[in-house]
């Protein structure tokens, strides 16, 4: 439902917008301010996204968690403190979590030690969604995973559903817990209801990549590569064509967007 | 009739009394969880159910105390059952009245339940799951009713009633496969994702719903003017014993799958019950008491002597009850969860507060069974006389 209305909006806006009624439509829909692009992203098919590993690692400052701040200070994502009730939307682990089962335990250190990027694969098959018993959390069809952070009753279903563990729960009220400057232009959440990534839609729509590649451009790293998996002229597909890549657990049937490019560019 | 709720002997009295003083405590702990959020609790973001679902999991399953009577009765002429049909109804009744509280304090946002009304997911097992636990619990508290009035008039049951008895029974059926497949259906669960998941759950159902349903009648026999019945009890101690059989045959079916294919994320989760994963080892004593009670009872119950013996039948459908308890009220839930999607292992215990809610929940529970039942008692003696 949501995500019709916003497709309605979307499109609507953008008929206005030819009509040269702008203004009247931004009072209903903030996102508006690059008709242009925006209109592209009308057409996307699937948004996905691909981490190629080893530029991260090897461009990188050692360290960095440049796309992991800017994601959680953007998102008033709050710092909790503790592992318990920990609240991310994009975090690192190591190879051995983030593809429990791989492990051979005779691959090169490096990919045993350094950290992998992880967040919300936003499924095409999705389980977070469809067990969902108020369809709080649904799949748009630009292939986002959202959450009607109003709706959600806090029964964590989907939580024991995410074989990712993607999904964070407020165990109490996080906007004590906000430790950056609050971003009044994004919703903060209230105890009691699950969040997760949101591929960074509120920016998507205005015509913007989203922050973590961002964050990993503006470090001249460009590990994060972002677009329309359905587009076979995207640069995402290019790069994935190209290179070898793998998704987690795909044995579940989930059909994640998120690749993972091991080998790096430039090594294959 | 309700009114008979209310005159009793002190002993009646004294039992309310106690259990109103629970529901109040429990309400207390609540009003703070409700305050704080659900941090009072031991729950964590790996460990995202604890005791809250295993106990609407677990009292799902003593719902079948209807079913095992009316299905004999009403389709098998099993006659001995005709004095505990209402019973073993009210008992159901007060189960899943339970089960759907216990839903009810382990959400984030209880004042958006209707929320799983307003916007209905049929995609959702809990969506069906609270249509059918809710429809249930209706139709065991229509048909126990109208059999109650029946017998105080001396009637026999309304007509209508009696398709509603007949709907109830593969009701009964699917509240507990649908309550499994809330679990066998989750990809990220290995632990859950067994297709024998509901067939467990109807196992152990038949064998804690008439353990419990024993132990009332003994205490209905002992201290009301009321006897329910050795035969009754008899035909309710066989039943169990079969499904307790079943129950653990079924159990053994997990192990052997999960070790003999020797698929790490088949066994994980049972190794952390049974021997500890990685030195966690939370659970590993009760999954062994529950090893021990489920032994005690099988013996206990495949011996004629002990069995037709009434102290020792109410100690065998003791460790029933507690086996399945710590099985589906406990250890089912929590290792699913370990370890985590991510292969990490991060345990659960629960706090003091979700033990008190929980406690006023069972008490909420009782209550609703001592009125049930103090209503259905003093109907039956008069019908008697
Ligand atoms: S990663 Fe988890 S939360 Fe994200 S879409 Fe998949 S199942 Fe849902």
């Amino acid at each position: 439902m949501e995500a019709n209305r916003r497709k309605f909006l979307r499109i609507g806006g953008t008929c206005a917008l030819g009509l040269g009624t702008s203004k009247v439509w931004g009072v209903f829909a903030e996102d508006f301010e690059k008709p242009a692009e925006n209109s592209k992203a009308l057409g996307v098919g699937r948004w996905g996204m691909a981490i190629d590993m080893k530029k991260c690692w090897e461009k990188g400052k050692s360290g960095c968690r440049e796309c992991i701040l800017a994601c959680h200070t953007s998102h008033n994502v709050p710092d909790i403190g503790n592992r318990k009730e920990e609240i991310k939307w994009i975090w690192t682990e190591k190879y051995e979590n983030a593809f429990p089962g791989r492990l051979s335990g005779l691959e090169p250190p490096d990919l045993r030690e350094k950290p992998f990027l992880v967040l919300c694969n936003h499924c095409e098959n999705a389980p977070c969604a469809r067990v969902c018993p108020t369809r709080a959390t649904f799949k748009r069809p630009d292939g986002i995973t959202m959450i009607d952070y109003h709706r959600c009753i806090g029964c964590r279903y989907c939580m024991a559903a995410c074989p990712y563990g993607a999904r964070s729960f407020n165990f109490k009220e996080p906007r004590e817990h906000i430790k950056s400057e609050l971003n009044h232009a994004f919703p903060t959440r209230e105890s009691g209801v699950v969040e997760n990534c949101n591929f960074c839609e509120e920016r998507l729509s205005a015509g913007k990549a989203p922050l973590c590649v961002e964050a990993c451009k503006e470090q001249n790293c460009e590990a994060i590569i972002f677009g329309d998996l359905e587009d076979p002229e995207s640069e995402i597909r290019k790069l994935l064509a190209a290179h070898f890549s793998i998704t987690r657990k795909p044995e579940l049937g989930t059909k994640p967007g998120v690749y993972y490019i091991i080998q790096g560019r430039g090594h294959a | 009739m309700l009114e008979r709720a209310l005159s009793g002997s002190s002993r009646y009295y004294k039992l309310l009394g106690v259990l109103l003083t629970l529901m109040a405590v429990g309400l207390a702990a609540y009003l703070i969880q409700n305050e704080r959020g659900l941090t009072v609790t031991g729950m964590s973001r790996d460990v995202s159910w604890g005791i809250y679902i295993a106990q609407f999991t677990f009292l799902v399953g003593v719902a079948a105390s209807a079913v095992v009577v009316v299905l004999p009765f009403y389709v098998h002429d099993v006659a001995a059952f005709g004095r505990i049909t209402i019973l073993a109804e009210f008992l159901a009744v007060s189960a899943v009245a339970m089960s759907l509280l216990f839903v009810m304090v382990d959400l984030g946002k209880p004042s958006r339940i209707l929320n799983i009304i307003f916007y209905p997911s049929p995609g959702s097992i809990l969506f069906w799951d609270v249509v059918a636990l809710s429809g249930y619990m209706l139709l065991n508290l229509f048909i126990g009713w109208n059999a109650l009035e029946a017998e105080r008039k001396g009637t026999c049951l309304p007509r209508w009633v009696k398709p509603l008895i007949y709907v109830s029974i593969p009701w009964a059926i699917s509240i507990h496969t649908v309550t499994a497949f809330i679990y066998a259906g989750l990809p990220a669960r290995q632990y859950w994702l067994s297709s024998i998941m509901a067939v467990r759950f109807l196992a152990s159902a038949f064998c804690s719903g008439p353990a419990l349903l024993i132990a009332l009648c003994c205490l209905i026999r002992k201290y009301s003017r009321f006897d329910p019945g050795k035969d009754a009890i008899g035909k309710l101690a066989t039943i169990m014993t079969y499904a307790m059989l079943f129950n653990l045959f079924l159990l053994g079916l997990e192990f052997f799958t999960a070790f003999y294919s020797g698929v790490p994320s088949h066994s994980e989760s049972l190794k952390y019950l049974f021997i500890g994963l990685n030195g966690h080892q939370n659970l590993v004593r009760v999954s062994w008491l529950f090893v021990v009670l489920a032994a005690a009872a099988v013996v206990l119950l495949l011996n004629p002597g002990t069995r037709q013996s009434e102290k020792m039948l109410l100690g065998a459908a003791g460790c029933v009850f507690a086996s399945t308890w710590i099985e589906k009220g406990l250890s089912l839930v929590v290792a699913g969860f370990i370890p985590n999607p991510l292969g990490q292992i991060y345990e659960y215990s629960p706090t003091l507060p979700e033990l008190i809610i929980a406690m006023g929940v069972w008490a909420v529970g009782f209550f609703i069974l001592a009125i049930f039942y103090k209503i259905t008692i003093s109907v039956k003696s008069e019908a008697a006389r």
